[in-house]
């Protein structure tokens, strides 16, 4: 295929971008649908292609596409950064996941959004967003790769905060962009580290000299912790996560994208991306898969508690999170990215759940649901497909790949393995919990301010949500004989069967553990044969330590945000910029004016003490002429 | 005893120093006037003696000297006249006296 194409694949959201807000929304401001059909046929225009660049792709056993580099920076003395496109096999299942999840998303928020006065705006964002992830993913070297990074932090910024009348949506905006940028920060380190001691950007090259051991040792070890840390920002990972609990604020369409496809998509993605840096790194791995495999517990035990649909939703995101990078770094990057390319269809699906209940009762509190099962039947049907494939039961999508990683985490790390399976135990009953509490039982009301009785939403939200509910049952069989393994270049391409994959004693563990889970909820949550309030009288301090969420709010706005920053760091900045910064602007102005003072005391307006001075300096240049000359 | 260039010099040097000491020692405004006045007039004689010695013939030295005298008293007038409006404004002609634009 021509490689014009694959640029078009970021350049029509960016255009659609650009038309919204230049042309659309500030002369057809009164036809707001039009911003929504603009993004929806970019978006569909990029799907199409990246379906094509997959078949490429495919076409081409997996290797990258050629594509000619443009020039983009040139300084004279070596330091040169092309503009190109780097597609190969891990490019094309993220192109489809971005560009697939983010239709779906738009077509959803056409329903989602309607009315809202900023419908331009959310539709020139969410169009600015998913160019800038799917730029992320084309990208063929780092600087390239950080202006999207970076892209993408801003619309997260921007869409987050989207209704920034309210203080609790701007405060969140703030928290995504601050706590993300601590990453961003080690992640540009490891480019200049990585620039410094190869003097290359480009991707392929890097892989190139990390196979060829070119760069090895500590510095491959630091530079991979480094971008890593750019990762565990974007991702949400242990312990930068806290902003994307707070992330909910946003509308939840822009949920739906931040968790499944985009933002947090472009950490794990940047980890594949620069795989064999980290391959090379024993350290490195052993990093990933501990921050990996501690944030998946860690999250997900969060999650046990939460009341907040949205909330149990973000938790259990940070937690798949944890497991991918798990994955990557037990696996490789085909164990890991299998487990992105399925969460990103249910999670998507479970958001855009939520979203919907929320459009009927006007609430996103678990405790005033309930009963909706017989309201909305499709929103119901998606949500529970979705938990299942979530809760990893065979034959949904999130068996597949959660199967692999547990395989290969107790191949290489027992006791993450051990972490893992209590996470699979977790996942399922939070995520049943959250389906008996609002889908369950009696109707306890809504919100206060409700109109009315819930009803199902309208079929532009239905239709994505079914779209989405089928590619969670079925984007896992992609690797069900292996193919999905040998065209990322991983393994012989023998995959674990069918039926087959049953009879091995760890997927039925986990299929186990999993279903074990979901008894449990069942029987607190929807039989009753425990009582809720019961189970959280025995583990008393337990529950307040996780509804509290161990305290890492507290613990970084009072430790380090209040303590070592405001009154430490800021403090003694102030310090420094009243006393030494103004002190030496001050100083020289005071010390002009004594001079001045002192100075301005031989100037007596007098012209005779003038003259008198004259006439002593005529007469010593005279006496020096005649005794001197 | 022949009177020579010197002598004219001479003379000339000391009215000239006798009229920059009042001019710069003086209080008075009109008294340091009128020291100005002396050193025009010493240097005016400088000037009568080097042409009467130097070119004997040409009479430029002279010339000089009436336009000193024709600029000293319009000089004078006016510095009169200052005086006087100073001493409308500052019942007072010490020159110390009047420092609106010191410091």
């Amino acid at each position: 295929m021509p490689h014009q194409l694959l640029w078009l694949i970021f350049l029509l959201p960016l255009f659609s971008f650009i038309i919204i807000s230049f042309v659309l929304r500030p002369f057809f401001n009164d036809k707001p649908q039009l911003g929504g059909y603009t993004t929806i046929a970019a978006i569909g225009g990029s799907f199409v292609i990246s379906v094509f660049a997959l078949f490429a792709v495919m076409a081409n056993e997996g290797h990258a596409l050629p594509v000619p580099d443009i020039e983009w920076v040139l300084i004279e003395g070596g330091l040169s950064i092309h503009l190109g496109l780097l597609v190969d096999s891990l490019t094309a299942v993220m192109l489809i996941v971005v560009t697939l999840v983010s239709l779906m998303v738009q077509i959803y928020s056409q329903g989602y959004m309607h009315g809202d006065p900023g419908y331009h705006r959310y539709f020139a964002f969410m169009s600015l967003f998913t160019a800038s992830m799917l730029g992320l993913v084309l990208a063929d070297n780092l600087v390239f790769m950080f202006v999207f990074w970076e892209g993408v932090g801003l619309c997260s910024y921007l869409l987050i905060g989207f209704w920034f009348h309210k203080p609790s949506a701007a405060n969140a905006a703030k928290k995504a962009f601050i706590v993300t940028r601590l990453g961003d920060f080690g992640f540009l380190a490891g480019i200049l580290a990585l620039y410094f001691n190869t003097g290359t950007f480009d991707i392929a090259e890097l892989h190139h000299l990390a196979i060829t051991g070119a760069i090895s040792g500590t510095i491959l070890t630091w530079v991979a912790i480094g971008i890593f840390s750019g990762a565990v920002g974007k991702s949400a990972q242990f312990p930068l996560h806290v902003w994307l609990p707070d992330a909910m604020e946003g509308p939840t369409p822009v949920s739906a994208l931040i968790h499944a496809a985009t933002m947090v998509a472009a950490g794990v993605f940047l980890v594949a991306r620069t795989f064999p840096l980290f391959a090379h790194s024993m350290e490195a791995m052993t990093t990933v898969a501990i921050i990996g495999g501690f944030t998946a517990i860690f999250a997900a035990s969060i999650g046990l508690v939460m009341t907040d649909i949205k909330r149990v939703l973000a938790y259990s995101t940070i937690s798949q999170l944890g497991y991918m990078m798990l994955g990557l770094g037990t696996g490789g990057v085909a164990i890991g990215i299998f487990h992105l390319f399925n969460h990103a269809f249910f999670k998507a699906l479970l958001f855009l759940g939520a979203g919907s209940v929320n459009h009927a009762t006007g609430t996103f509190d678990m405790r005033q649901m309930g009963g909706l099962r017989k309201v909305m039947p499709w929103t119901y049907a998606t949500f529970v497909i979705a938990s299942l494939s979530l809760a990893g039961v065979w034959p949904l999508a999130g068996f597949w790949s959660k199967d692999e990683i547990l395989a290969s985490s107790l191949e290489s790390q027992p006791i993450l393995f051990y972490l893992a399976l209590i996470t699979v135990f977790m996942t399922a009953f939070y995520m049943f919990r959250a389906i008996f509490m609002t889908f369950g039982g009696e109707y306890r009301g809504g919100a206060p301010e409700a109109h009315g009785h819930p009803h199902e939403s309208p079929p532009v939200m239905v239709v994505p949500m079914v779209i989405l509910a089928v590619l969670s049952v079925v984007s896992g069989f992609w690797n069900v004989g292996g193919q999905f393994d040998a065209f990322m270049g991983h393994g012989g391409g023998h995959g674990p069967g069918f039926f087959t994959v049953l009879t091995h004693p760890l997927p039925l563990l986990s299929l186990m553990v999993a279903i074990l889970g979901i008894v449990l909820a069942y029987a607190v949550y929807s039989a009753k044969w425990l009582s809720a309030e019961k189970l959280r009288g025995m583990f008393g301090p337990l529950h307040t330590m996780l509804a509290r969420k161990y305290w890492f709010d507290e613990l970084y706005e009072d430790v380090f945000v209040r303590t070592s920053m405001l009154n430490g760091f800021f403090a003694g900045l102030q310090q420094f910029d009243t006393n030494v910064v103004d002190g030496t602007v001050n100083g020289v102005a005071d010390g002009t004016i004594a001079g001045g003072r002192a100075v301005r005391q031989i100037q007596t307006g007098q012209l005779q003490l003038y003259g008198l001075f004259i006439g002593i300096g005529i007469l010593a240049i005279i006496l020096s002429v005649l005794f001197l000359g | 005893m022949l009177v020579g260039l010197e002598h004219y010099l001479i003379l000339s040097t000391i009215l000239f120093a006798i009229g920059l000491y009042g001019a710069l020692s003086k209080r008075n405004a009109i008294v340091i006037l009128m020291s100005i006045e002396i050193m025009l007039v010493a240097v005016s004689i400088a000037l009568v003696a080097f042409s009467r010695y130097i070119v004997p013939l040409a009479l430029t030295g002279q010339v000089f000297v009436i336009f000193i005298m024709v600029v000293a008293a319009a000089e004078a007038a006016v510095g009169l006249a200052i005086i006087i409006a100073i001493y409308r404004g500052y019942e007072t002609i010490d020159a110390t006296k009047i420092n609106l634009m010191k410091w």
